[in-house]
């Protein structure tokens, strides 16, 4: 099984922004089935820990050990206006090697399928966001980093949202989510930055 | 395959917005239709300068969708995604650079004829100012592409782009206005291949810094 896998280990890590030191000598180790939850006050460096993780950044100090596949869901959510929302997730799917079923399930997961056919562009931004994550869940990739994923969502698709959370987890995924509030995710290691 | 996925999604993209693509194609016949009335009606000094007239009216062209070209990409967080899937940027910039070579080039050589009556020049030189084009877009896409990447971000990078990319394709305009000299079409072919085979590492050397 999947458990048998061996941990995202990140170990001293340092990042440094426009010149300025933002987080050193952070570590942590993430076995499969965990979930990470990051807070900290804004500027504490959350966000650029997660682009450090997805390789989007480069540590100016320390090691991340990640044997695992990404899915992004950062806070900016990359749909094109006028495609359908069908139509965008079906191409990040044909990128990932997916298939059309998990694209169908992932809408299904963050009750989008009745908004298959509109254009990304008139969706609220609530919706935009869990069409981002339902991309994240439709890729199939084991660590899902979620910048702020609860933003702009609505009670019941907080519930969604820790469901799908609790399903990955369940399945053997990990998951790293940054946040302000509670996001109900079951039992998650903290990470506090900017003390 | 990846790099086929990318570049079919580009042109999909840029089907849906017909303008843009329509745009570089008007304003390159436009810039044609000028010169008449700018150097006035003398035919013969037309089919002189008509060469020199097309080829800088398809730079200029060429540089009017720049901003379209990774910006918005950049923005929306595509790139992000492009790069947390361990898909290489080099991969995607030369899937940008083939479609942006189709959305641009393919309709401006289809638009020559017109330019071309418009500054009444003769079917033979026609010819060979298409073939020059089909050789030498592929070095101003590249430009282009290149010029954007390197500005992507910053405040009024249209405008800086084009002047970064305009002295880079001096080359290229020398030798496909000199198309009918010996050996300049083999030049501006080997200008397309060397800017071609360059721009998707060196997009992605910019997009890298940009992306930090």
């Amino acid at each position: 099984m999947i458990s048998s896998y061996p941990p995202l280990t990140a170990t001293d890590l340092a990042c440094d922004r426009g010149g300025r030191r933002v987080f050193d000598g952070v570590s942590f180790i993430l076995a499969p089935g965990e979930a990470l939850q990051v807070e900290g006050p804004n500027g504490a460096g959350k966000s650029s820990l997660l682009r450090l993780l997805g390789g989007l950044l480069a540590p100016a100090a320390g090691t991340i050990d990640n044997p695992y596949r990404v899915a992004w869901a950062g806070h900016d959510v990359a749909l094109k206006p006028g495609v359908t929302l069908a139509d965008e997730l079906a191409h990040w799917a044909r990128l990932d090697g997916a298939q059309p079923e998990a694209v169908t399930a992932a809408m299904a997961a963050f009750a989008l399928t009745p908004l298959a056919d509109l254009p990304a562009g008139i969706l609220s931004s609530g919706q935009r966001r869990r069409a981002s994550l339902a991309r994240a869940m439709a890729s199939g990739a084991e660590l899902w980093l979620l910048d702020e994923p609860g933003v702009g969502l609505d009670a019941a698709s907080l519930g969604l949202l820790a469901a799908a959370i609790a399903r990955h987890r369940a399945a053997g995924g990990l998951v790293v989510a940054v946040t302000h509030g509670e996001i109900g995710i079951d039992a998650p290691q903290t990470l506090r930055l900017g003390a | 395959m990846i790099f086929l996925t990318l570049v079919r999604r580009d042109l999909a993209l840029a089907l849906r917005r017909p303008g843009a693509l329509a745009l570089p194609v008007l304003f390159f016949v436009l810039v044609g239709a000028l010169f008449p009335f700018a150097v006035g009606p003398d035919a013969r000094l037309l089919a002189r300068i008509a060469p020199g007239v097309v080829w800088v009216a398809a730079l200029l062209a060429s540089l009017l969708p720049v901003e379209t070209l990774v910006e918005p990409d950049r923005a929306d967080g595509t790139l992000d995604q492009i790069v947390t899937r361990g898909i290489a940027l080099e991969v995607w910039a030369a899937a940008r650079l083939v479609a942006h070579w189709l959305g641009f080039a393919v309709p401006l050589l289809l638009a020559l004829p017109v330019a071309g009556i418009l500054l009444g020049v003769p079917f033979a030189v026609q010819r060979l100012l298409a073939l020059g084009l089909l050789l030498g877009t592929p070095a101003l896409a590249a430009l282009a592409l290149l010029a954007a990447s390197l500005t992507t971000g910053l405040r009024g990078g249209g405008a800086l782009a084009g002047l970064i990319a305009l002295p880079l394709a001096l080359p290229v305009l020398i030798f496909g206005v000199g198309a009918g000299g010996d050996g300049a079409l083999r030049l501006l072919a080997a200008s397309s291949l060397v800017l071609v085979a360059l721009t998707p590492f060196a997009t992605a050397a910019a997009l890298k810094s940009a992306l930090e």
